[in-house]
């Protein structure tokens, strides 16, 4: 086929001629435009000029000390109980898929107990664990002799508590997660590898886990999303994150609303940068799945930005 | 090279390998042919372990497959002692397998650097010195999506040949390809018959087999049906199912 009878019209080079045509007319995008402006315009009138939003309140508290040692609380608890929920969900997941059928019901069974119960029990289960074992040992099991031995009410302070019932009940989770993973990166993967000469570990660590990495990373974003505002649960062992630090501050106070927008906001902007860094790591672990490397927003602005350039030359 | 003696291999209750005997010397090609589901893959896997078998000898270089043998009984060979032979057997797949999240360099020098513990400069400069032989000496980055099939699976090739294997094995090397790709794999293979390497291929490529294999053996339901060179099987076959499937395939 030659060049020239594509579109018609031969430029001097040979090349058809870019096409110019009219674009269809959207009327009902317009319409449909213009109602969710006026709807969006009116929330945001009444939100501002309510006075009980109380946003002179929010900002006043919003940068204040006991907000933001509350937010800092939020954040380590969060990281702390995404880091053993994690470990513990590799784990697992490498346990549930062994051929030891023991090891691998065991795992089943952790992950059967802690899906099964809501986990502000769990955190409550934590909180008053001492009344269940009061001294906690370290020694020959089945009664022999012990070596450590130690207050479970020192042990298990309201920290330990909190990440031992957000991290244990995350691991379920995150090993199905995993899990999903694993299962979902061809056979003939592990064939290669193993016919190279690589152990089943060295197969798991450098081949197979970094593919099950873009099966993995999408839903461990939503988990970590969901666990920053998950430890508002600590709140009932009375550990100071965000959520118990407002609420402290407005039982003295009782300017409930602004102290719970504040939160909210703090919730929502941490959320945000959380969504941020997923899209990078998500794109980080995509290479080589797809022919085209997807660009960052920031590469399509520029690149958006040049073919304007371009187009203004001609 | 491989001695196979009797080899027999059971899924459940339905049996794949009915006593494979045969005879692999150093530096000879091996062409293996037969229907789909004769137990072609499944015999090739049983030489370096991904499948264990249920009865018979076989060994590769002299020593046993998945055990070692001391008075009289047979012991199973522990995990790295298993990786370890693996290493020294290279394998091709059909659907070549390469490691998606790797560039065809990384690829090739995942396994020395890893398995072999070579310094990591030498197996870069074996590695760049394997995707030159193998005509991709401008791909060295490039991810295997962004390879045509042919391409990829000349890099398994190379990544395979990364090891310095005894022995090749290939698995309906070209039978993923279009058919314009085909001739550069087949190419890099006879160079590397001409080279001298050990290797038993299960190919339909009958203008392969005829030009660059020693011995060509034909399977059926799990069985050697027949086997001879090349030009004796494929001109004249002796046996009946030799026959009505190279009338299928020819
Ligand atoms: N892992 C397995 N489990 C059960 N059956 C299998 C397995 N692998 C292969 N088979 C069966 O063994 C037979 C031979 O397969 P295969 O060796 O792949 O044949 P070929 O490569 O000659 O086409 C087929 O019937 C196949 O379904
Ligand atoms: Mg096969």
């Amino acid at each position: 086929m030659s060049s020239q009878d594509a579109t018609g019209t031969p430029t001097p080079a040979g090349r058809p001629e870019d096409i110019k045509a009219v674009p269809v007319r959207h009327p009902g995008r317009w319409i449909s435009a213009a109602i969710v402006v006026v709807l969006v315009a009116t929330l945001v009138r009444s939100v501002a000029i309510n006075p009980n939003f109380g946003w002179g309140v929010v900002g006043q508290y919003f940068f204040s000390s006991r907000v933001l040692n509350g937010l800092a609380v939020t954040l380590e608890l969060t990281a702390i109980a995404m880091v053993v929920g994690i470990v513990l969900g590799v784990l697992l997941a490498v346990m549930r898929l062994s051929p030891n059928p023991l090891v691998a019901s065991a795992s089943w069974a952790y992950i059967w107990f802690f899906r099964g119960t809501p986990v502000l029990v769990q955190l409550l289960f934590w909180n008053f664990f001492s009344a269940l074992y009061p001294t906690i040992s370290l020694g020959v099991p089945f009664g022999g002799p012990g070596f450590i031995h130690a207050n479970a009410n020192s042990l298990i302070t309201p920290f330990a508590a909190a990440i031992l019932g957000l991290g244990l009940n995350e691991g379920a989770y995150m090993a199905e997660i995993v899990r999903a993973g694993i299962i979902s990166v061809n056979e003939g993967q592990t064939e290669a590898a193993q016919s190279l000469g690589m152990t089943r570990l060295q197969t798991m660590r450098r081949i197979v886990l970094p593919q099950a990495m873009r099966v993995i990373i999408p839903p461990t974003g939503n988990e970590t999303i969901s666990m920053l505002k998950t430890t508002s649960l600590v709140s009932v062992i009375a550990y100071a994150e965000l959520l118990y630090s407002v609420q402290l501050i407005y039982s003295a106070n009782y300017r409930t609303i602004p102290l719970l927008l504040v939160a909210s906001i703090w919730y929502l902007i941490v959320t945000t940068v959380l969504s941020i860094g997923q899209y990078y790591i998500e794109r980080y672990y995509g290479r080589g799945a797809s022919r085209n490397v997807r660009l960052t927003p920031m590469q399509r602005l520029r690149q958006g930005l040049l073919i304007r350039h371009d187009k203004g030359a001609l | 090279m491989v001695s196979a003696e009797g080899v027999r291999k059971r899924f459940l209750r339905h049996e794949v390998l009915k006593g494979i005997t045969l005879e692999v010397q150093r530096s000879e090609v091996m062409c293996l042919l037969g229907p789909s589901g004769s137990g072609k893959s499944t015999f090739l896997r049983c030489i370096n372990h991904l499948e264990t078998i249920d009865a018979g000898r076989l060994s590769v270089d002299g020593e046993l497959v998945g055990y070692r043998e001391s008075a009289g009984k047979l012991h199973e060979l522990r995990e790295s002692e298993i990786a370890g032979k693996r290493a020294e057997i290279g394998m091709v797949f059909q659907h070549f397998n390469l490691f998606p999240h790797m560039t065809a360099l990384e690829n090739v020098i995942e396994a020395p650097i890893r398995v072999q513990k070579v310094d990591k400069s030498e197996v870069l400069q074996r590695a760049t010195e394997l995707l030159e032989r193998v005509g991709l000496a401008d791909k060295v980055g490039g991810y295997p999506a962004q390879l045509s099939g042919g391409q990829q699976q000349r890099v398994a090739i190379a990544r395979a040949l990364a090891m310095k294997p005894k022995l090749m094995l290939f698995d309906e090397p070209t039978s993923a390809l279009d058919p314009e790709l085909v001739g550069d794999v087949l190419d890099v293979m006879r160079q590397l018959a001409a080279d001298g390497m050990t290797m038993i291929v299960v190919t339909h490529e009958m203008g392969f087999a005829r030009e660059v294999g020693d011995t060509l053996v034909f399977m059926d339901d799990g069985v050697v049906v027949e086997t001879g060179s090349p030009r004796e099987v494929l001109s004249a076959p002796r046996h009946e199912r030799t026959k009505t499937f190279l009338a299928k395939v020819l």
